[in-house]
């Protein structure tokens, strides 16, 4: 094997190698947390979390604005907090509501955000003010399950 | 008396003896690294190993990276069409393969194609007195011989992980997309949303990394430490293939439990 045609194949391995990895970085995956400096954080407590994980997804209006960071349980209160990534292209009113929502029936779970109407915004390390728990079937099916059986004895 | 000493020295003399074999190993390496400035500033060396160790196997990684891509997105589809859940079948090939079978695999081909030969090279030049000889001339075959072909290792192998990682998803894609008929968009949109760059395609080439590296090394020290004999030759590159599997899966088992441990 001659000099010039070991350096050619090597050349044509590494670029292939690199190819690869443009690959992987540009069709395979994403840039999942948002550069740190464009983001700012925002807070909401909620009562149950149900399966609300790490980096789930925060969409307003389908529209995904940030990532969930930290969750931790509020040692006073008993509630969970999260703290939330929030894209710092997005802002929202100080009377806006969080709420835990699930994709599809068994899908992720994420936060949905709906706008309030006041002016005034959200700034870093503001709380939400209105949350809503996730739904947790569990609970719904025996809710369910115990007004049925309240109407039949009452029918009764 | 004696023989209670004795049976418990039977016991303790292999643990001594991989204990020296692995301070060897380790005084090897530092050894490798002092003389790599040689081996780096005349780099046609390095590069006509990078030829023999990675482009020679650029070949076996493209089909093996293929064939499990391919039987990947087969498998996958046919348990998450269970539960009706088949366009996240990206999700599932792309994640499984650029976390753990792209470093992983690629690592075990690398160790079985490249590593064996470099040991049975390196074993060969000791045996017939090449290193030996270099040595009478001053030359030093750390340097010269070993440096490079640890090198070469180490260059080749993430690049390797990277090829056989992108090969696999196209694979899926393959029998993913246009055998079982999902759909294209579905297929790469879930993928995307859910492979993250920093945390999934980076740990999977820092895996590979600290493979090549580990088979590089091996590879290299059970050729120099071969008895010089056609039996010493043959076993050192038996123990290379072995040793590197045996390290492969420990390191990832390791590295995974530091990276992906719960989230």
């Amino acid at each position: 094997m001659k000099r010039g045609m070991i350096d050619f194949w090597v050349g044509l391995f590494a670029l292939a190698g690199i190819a690869a990895l443009l690959f992987l970085a540009l069709k395979v995956s994403s840039q999942g947390s948002l550069p740190a400096g464009s983001s700012y954080q925002l807070i909401a407590n909620f009562e149950n979390i149900g399966g609300l994980k790490v980096r789930a997804p925060i969409k307003s209006a389908g529209v995904v604005v940030g990532r969930v960071s930290s969750i931790t349980l509020d040692p006073e209160r008993y509630v969970a907090k999260v703290t939330m990534d929030m894209d710092s292209r997005y802002h929202f009113s100080r009377d806006s509501s969080a709420e835990i929502l699930t994709s599809g029936l068994l899908g992720e779970q994420y936060i949905g955000i709906t706008s309030g109407a006041d002016e005034k915004v959200l700034s870093a390390g503001n709380t939400f003010k209105i949350t809503s728990s996730a739904i947790v079937l569990e609970q719904l099916i025996s809710r369910f399950l115990f007004s049925q059986a309240d109407q039949e004895k009452e029918a009764q | 008396m004696n023989f209670l000493v004795e049976s418990i020295s039977r016991f303790g003399r292999p643990l001594t003896n991989s204990l020296i074999k692995l301070g060897f190993a380790c005084r090897f390496l530092l050894a490798i690294l002092r003389h790599s400035a040689t081996a780096l500033l005349r780099p046609h060396l390095t590069l006509r190993e990078i030829w023999f160790a990675g482009v020679l196997s650029v070949l076996i990684i493209t089909v093996s990276g293929l064939f499990v891509g391919m039987v990947l997105a087969l498998q996958g589809y046919d348990t998450l069409q269970r539960f009706g859940a088949s366009s996240s079948l990206g999700i599932l090939v792309a994640l499984s393969l650029v976390r753990e079978l792209g470093p992983v695999v690629a690592g075990l081909l690398f160790a079985s194609r490249a590593g064996s030969a470099i040991t049975a090279e390196i074993g060969l030049m000791k045996t017939t007195e090449q290193l030996a000889a270099m040595e009478m001339m001053a030359v030093n075959p750390i340097a010269r011989v070993v440096a490079p072909r640890f090198w070469g290792g180490v260059i080749s192998m993430p690049l390797l992980a990277a090829i056989f990682s992108a090969m696999g998803i196209l694979g899926g894609y393959l029998i993913g997309v246009q055998l079982l008929g999902l759909d294209a968009g579905s297929f790469w949109s879930q993928m995307q949303g859910a492979v993250d760059f920093r945390l999934d395609v980076m740990n999977g080439v820092i895996k590979s990394v600290f493979f090549g590296v580990a088979v590089a090394l091996i590879a290299v020290f059970e050729g120099y430490d071969a008895p010089p004999t056609a039996e010493g030759i043959s076993s050192a590159t038996t123990r290379t293939v072995v040793t590197s599997a045996l390290t492969i899966l420990a390191l990832d088992f390791i590295l995974t439990a530091f990276m992906f441990r719960g989230v």
